[in-house]
């Protein structure tokens, strides 16, 4: 079953080859792709979110302050009670630390990401994250 | 090693510019200024990071990129991170304020080591009013570069904002401090966008700060996937320069690769060497160079001293070697950019509007660039050789002759898109280098 998954970055990160390549990528898996684009404020994010209702929210971030505002942006959420359980990952580059980015992921996880991706495996795990959903 | 400059450098330096000053100086000496990206939170990182790079062994110019918070404008989130001790990814100008930073400059920017301002803000007016307030005098964007590929700004409102940040430039320059501007159009989206593109949205932009006053620009160009193509742009970037800009001080910045970059030591030592070499032999004054930690983390200051000094020694020694210049690609090059300029130019004789009605519709159009004003129907694809061009002009109304055997039809797959994306990566990680 096709899935609507909407592509977001944060509101300080103006990269977007990593949202141009999600989106692509999404949609040759045979999902929706939404790409609402870089530099996505938390309000914007929770209007879309509550306008769109997709299944996945994918935040990817590279500019290093995933690990800060990954976490406000669940919190605001976690706020709206139709956000609530909305399936949300986040990926990329989350902090400015190069490879001990993974100290980031269980703070990442603990406030309520489903999934966190990072370094070579990401986009493996992605898919196999996207299509373990669909089984759901 | 930069006694000589010190000492020739004039002492009306303050009323030129120290920005201005030097690079002309730096010119007349036949010496390539390098630079590097270095943007720390703290007071105390930042100045060391300037004094470091101050005592490279090359000539320098002092870069304080600011963080991406003030880069938004959201001067509270700066102050929150810097409060909570959150390690910032640059300086909050802003949020420091004058007083904090020119205490910061104090000793450090002289009128040899002038330091730039690089923030990526669609509307910068305060980061303007902050450096010009900290004694600085020169930065750079542009109402297209800082807003298409950074922001969510429509593009009427940074048209709008950066007209008033040149006209801020042009006063202060009248009161006798010749503060610069540097378009950073030569590097939309950082890869992938057709150098016939880059050179005439960075013409432009310098057209559009000259239209309010500016006296001293930069055009920009970022090196793309092959030096042959480089070096063809690199010229005609200087010819149409003469040609648009002759009335007020201008030169060119070249940017190392700033795509995807080489993982390994060796190809990122070897994609900055060629981006030197290519500065050096287009006659281009100014290299922004990046480091071997590119591909991994923000680099170390000690890793951006290193690629200063190395980019400077490879320039020195590239402006004696020989090289052959691609004369087909650079005319045709040249013919692609007078016509995209002349063609905005002819839309509206008030090149603010110009400018917007060109990427309403879509006759300029950046490739894969997200924004809400650009019409993102024009593809790019590498070539066989390794140039970079159209696969699609989009709306864009290139003429035929410009554009026959470059049509690609096929559809660009995420596969597709992440090899052109890693294609240097690959090109120099893979060691099939050749000289």
């Amino acid at each position: 079953m096709s899935k609507k998954i909407l592509i977001s970055s944060i509101s300080s990160d103006s990269h977007t080859w990593n949202l141009v390549y999600m989106q692509l990528l999404i949609e040759e898996l045979g999902h929706k792709a939404i790409n609402i684009g870089n530099c996505i404020t938390i309000d914007y994010l929770v209007k879309q979110a509550h306008y769109h209702r997709p299944d996945i929210l994918v935040i990817s971030t590279v500019n290093g302050h995933g690990h800060i505002e990954g976490v406000e942006i669940m919190n605001e959420l976690k706020k709206h009670d139709v956000l609530r359980n909305l399936k949300t990952v986040i990926g990329g580059k989350l902090g400015t630390l190069g490879n001990n980015n993974e100290s980031y992921v269980q703070k990442l996880l603990d406030v309520g990401f489903q999934r966190v991706f990072f370094g070579d495996k990401s986009v493996d795990d992605f898919i196999s994250y996207v299509n373990e959903v669909k089984e759901q | 090693m930069l006694e000589t400059a010190e000492n020739s450098v004039n002492n009306d330096t303050i009323n030129h510019g120290y920005f201005n000053c030097f690079v002309n100086e730096m010119r007349k000496n036949n010496k390539l200024i390098v630079q590097p990206r270095m943007g720390f939170g703290t007071v105390e990182e930042m100045q060391t990071g300037l004094i470091k790079v101050k005592s490279a062994c090359a000539p320098t110019i002092g870069t304080l990129t600011i963080d991406s918070y003030t880069r938004v404008n959201q001067y509270d989130a700066a102050r929150r991170a810097l409060d909570s001790g959150h390690k910032l990814n640059g300086f909050p100008i802003v949020t420091h304020g004058k007083e904090t930073t020119g205490k910061m400059l104090e000793g450090v920017m002289t009128r040899y080591f002038p330091v730039q301002v690089r923030h990526g803000t669609a509307l910068p007016k305060e980061i303007f009013k902050a450096l010009l307030a900290s004694g600085l005098d020169a930065t750079e964007g542009g109402p297209i570069s800082y807003c298409l590929p950074y922001s969510r700004v429509p593009l009427e409102k940074a048209i709008q904002a950066w007209a008033e940040c040149a006209q801020i430039f042009a006063e202060a320059t009248t009161k006798g401090r010749l503060c610069h501007l540097e378009s950073f159009a030569g590097c939309m989206l950082g890869q992938l966008c057709p150098p016939s593109l880059l050179l005439a949205l960075t013409i432009l932009e310098c057209l559009f700060f000259k239209s309010y006053g500016v006296k001293s620009v930069s055009l920009s160009y970022a090196q793309g996937t092959h030096s042959q193509q480089d070096i063809a742009a690199l010229l005609v970037l200087r010819k149409l320069a003469e040609k648009y800009l002759n009335d007020i001080d201008w030169h060119v910045v070249v940017y190392t690769y700033m795509g995807v970059f080489p993982a390994t030591t060796q190809g990122a030592f070897a994609i900055l060497a060629e981006s030197a070499r290519v500065t050096a032999q287009s006659s281009c004054e100014r290299l922004i160079v990046k480091t071997a930690a590119e591909a991994h983390r923000i680099p170390t200051i000690e890793e951006n001293v290193a690629s200063l000094e190395m980019a400077f020694a490879v320039a020195q020694e590239a402006r004696t070697q020989t090289f052959s210049i691609d004369e087909e690609e650079k005319q045709r090059l040249y013919e692609e950019v007078v016509f995209l300029v002349e063609m905005v130019l002819n839309l509206n004789s008030k090149l603010d509007l110009a400018l917007h009605t060109a990427f309403i519709k879509g006759y300029l159009d950046v490739p894969y660039c997200l924004h809400q004003d650009n019409s993102n129907l024009s593809r790019c694809y590498i070539d066989e050789r390794g140039y970079l061009g159209w696969a699609s002009p989009g709306k864009i109304p290139l003429p035929g002759h410009l554009f026959k055997n470059r049509a690609h039809k096929k559809q660009v797959s995420s596969q597709d898109l992440l090899t052109m994306l890693q294609f240097n990566k690959n090109k120099y990680d893979g060691g099939h280098y050749d000289n």
